[in-house]
């Protein structure tokens, strides 16, 4: 009865209060940085500042320039990473079923072998880049508590979710509640950890686009 | 907290701007800007990672720009930036980093990492944390009108020198001329033909043109070390002389911190626009080509390349004019691997060549140069930017290579058509 009703609670008020947090927190977030402003730059123009952030926006998720060994890891498994994460989050049939629920639309589920495929991967993944981040020098160097932190934030999701369709450690209800929380843990966090970078990384990119299209350089 | 910290710390925070606040947020740490700098590549220490350069004014924007790092600062778990920190840092944002921009190429988030290094040089002078060689350079630039200590002196009597070579006039503080002609220090000290080729290709071009004797230095220390106040009043000297001359263009010379300095700075700097237009002497020369009126009636079989100057490319556009121009007088022209905008830098941009401090490391990291030439085999390389070719001819006489350096106005004043030998035509 006790798991009942924190079921209830997560699923209901719990819930709401972390879309709330994520919302109100990432619209924030994003408004503060917008307000610190820049300076317009008083030189002639070569080419348009939109042009260029838009398709920097667009060409940063492909990789144009020669890497490392350890670079083409990092990009490879970060890709498997975020492809798996998404794929699970918008083509799991459960998932799709809650999103109808609150906003009416949907689209058609992935089969659930595909989904179990896209999780263990991106599962996988992180694993490896976890590790990659204790071995290799640099990112050993420039890793904090946040960069932990977010990972297992981001982890856990994943992890529940997984356990969870296979009902794999716990009965299916405190799986449930599990995987609710930890959603709920990864959306009360995100606005105020680098994990604003899912919004925040579009800014970047434009920002950077900008001025290589207010320059004519078409990078 | 010394005062020197606070100002350091003041101007810090107050260079923290809309990108630069998305940049910080958006970094994860990936350490793949790592691989794009030739200070890590060449060296395998992590320390020279792009974004760890920044690390001091990170830690203040967390601290004090966002809802995290007041927390942690509230809690008691945050580090402070300390005078011994940016001491510690101090080669790292000068010494090491030449603001060749690859890294702002290959981040994934979008971070244009270089834009942030200009701006912490900016904290590292009000600290007092600059490089003794950049202080000087900047220190003679003011006083003096030049960091290499060129004066007017010096102008005149190379372009005595080029006026006997050529037979022709170069025009000085001619009022209501077109063009204003630029140079920097190294090419009146070091590279002093720039000024009879000009004046040969402007005679066949008929281009209306001048130097002046109030601003014909472009190269801007202000901006390499990181001083606005400084670089502004180097850009201003160009600017008066400019309007005193009521010429229509500026021609930024063969330096690429002067192109950047004078055509994408200069007016921020000053903060208004210029009342005249700036071109790169290379774009116009690709100009004239076009408009045939750049005529080249021979061609150099030698086996050459050209070496992209970061500022001209990278950071400022003019990526295939010098190809057309070489491709008009070199057949044998080659690319080098990774060639126009990936360049690899010569290692001695951003100051870092006025720093004699950085000297064995920059001498170290000219392997990924030598690397990319050893690829292509050449006699020649060509390049645009004065500093690039003493720092090459730098390079390749501490590896033992034996290639000649150009600058490319050089090399289509060789080739001109007609008026060869410098006989008025
Ligand atoms: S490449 Fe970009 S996101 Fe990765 S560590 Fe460097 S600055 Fe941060
Ligand atoms: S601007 Fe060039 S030298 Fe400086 S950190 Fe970036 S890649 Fe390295």
């Amino acid at each position: 009865m006790v798991t009942q009703e924190i079921l209830l609670w997560v699923r209901g008020t719990g819930l709401q209060i972390a879309v709330a947090v994520f919302v109100i927190g990432m619209v924030f977030r994003m408004l503060h940085i917008r307000m610190l402003g820049r300076k317009k730059s008083l030189a002639q123009a070569r080419g348009s500042e939109w042009s260029g952030g838009l398709r920097t926006i667009w060409k940063r998720s492909l990789v144009s320039t020669r890497l490392s060994a350890r670079g083409y890891f990092t990009v490879i498994a970060g890709f498997i990473f975020h492809i798996g994460f998404f794929v699970t989050l918008l083509f799991l049939s459960q998932h799709i079923d809650l999103i109808r629920a609150v906003l009416g639309l949907h689209w058609p589920a992935m089969p659930r072998g595909v989904i179990d495929m896209a999780a263990v991967l991106s599962i996988a993944a992180m694993v490896a880049l976890l590790v990659h981040r204790f071995v290799d020098p640099v990112k050993r160097l420039l890793s904090d508590f946040q960069d932990y932190l977010t990972w297992l934030l981001s982890f856990l999701p994943l992890l529940s979710g997984f356990m969870l369709l296979r009902e794999i450690g716990f009965e299916y209800i405190t799986l449930l509640t599990l995987h609710i929380a930890s959603v709920e843990l990864l959306l009360i966090v995100a606005p105020f950890t680098k994990l604003a970078h899912m919004f925040t990384t579009f800014m970047a990119r434009w920002y950077n686009g900008a001025v290589n299209g207010f320059k004519g350089i078409n990078i | 907290m010394t005062t020197s910290l606070q100002n350091g710390i003041n101007t810090l925070l107050a260079q923290i701007d809309a990108p630069t606040a998305s940049f910080f947020s958006s970094c994860v740490h990936c350490g793949l800007c790592a691989d794009a700098c030739l200070f890590y590549t060449e060296t395998g220490d992590p320390k020279y990672t792009p974004i760890h350069k920044l690390e001091p004014m990170r830690r203040l924007w967390q601290q004090e720009y966002t809802f995290w790092g007041k927390l942690m600062k509230g809690i008691g778990l945050s580090k402070p930036v300390t005078d011994e920190e940016l001491a510690e840092w101090e080669p790292l944002v000068y010494d090491s980093c030449t603001l060749c921009g690859r890294c702002s190429l290959v981040c994934p988030v979008g971070n244009d990492i270089v834009y942030m290094v200009r701006k912490m040089r900016e904290g590292m002078v009000a600290s007092g944390h600059a490089p003794e060689g950049l202080k000087g350079a900047t220190q003679r630039a003011i006083e003096l009108g030049s960091p290499m200590g060129v004066n007017l002196n010096t102008l005149k009597a190379q372009i005595k020198h080029a006026e006997k070579e050529t037979g022709l006039t170069v025009p000085l503080d001619v009022e209501g001329a077109d063009y204003m002609m630029v140079l920097s220090s190294a090419e009146v000290a070091d590279y002093p033909e720039i000024i009879g080729a000009v004046t040969r290709i402007f005679k066949q071009a008929n281009v209306s043109w001048t130097l002046a004797s109030d601003g014909f230095e472009g190269t801007n220390s202000g901006i390499q070390i990181g001083s606005s106040d400084l670089a502004a009043e180097l850009v201003g000297r160009i600017v008066r002389a400019a309007k005193r001359l009521k010429v229509k263009y500026v021609i930024s010379p063969e330096c690429g911190h002067a192109f950047t300095a004078l055509r994408w700075e200069g007016p921020n700097l000053i903060g208004r626009p210029f009342p005249f237009k700036v071109i790169h002497i290379i774009e116009l020369l690709d100009q004239l080509r076009s408009e045939g009126r750049l005529k080249t009636d021979s061609k150099d079989d030698t086996r050459m390349t050209f070496h992209d100057p970061c500022q001209m490319v990278r950071r400022g556009g003019v990526i295939e004019q010098p190809r057309k121009l070489m491709n008009m007088v070199a057949p044998n022209f080659v690319e080098m691997p990774e060639p126009g905008v990936q360049n690899w830098c010569c290692g001695g941009g951003g100051g870092v060549s006025a720093n004699h401090r950085a000297e064995p490391l920059r001498n170290q990291v000219f392997s990924r140069k030598k690397a990319q030439l050893d690829a292509v085999n050449v006699k020649t390389i060509v390049t645009s930017c004065s500093n690039c070719r003493s720092m090459l001819l730098d390079g390749l006489e501490n590896h033992h290579m034996d290639i000649e350096v150009i600058g490319l106005t050089e090399l289509m004043a060789e080739h001109l058509a007609e008026d060869k030998k410098g006989s008025a035509a």
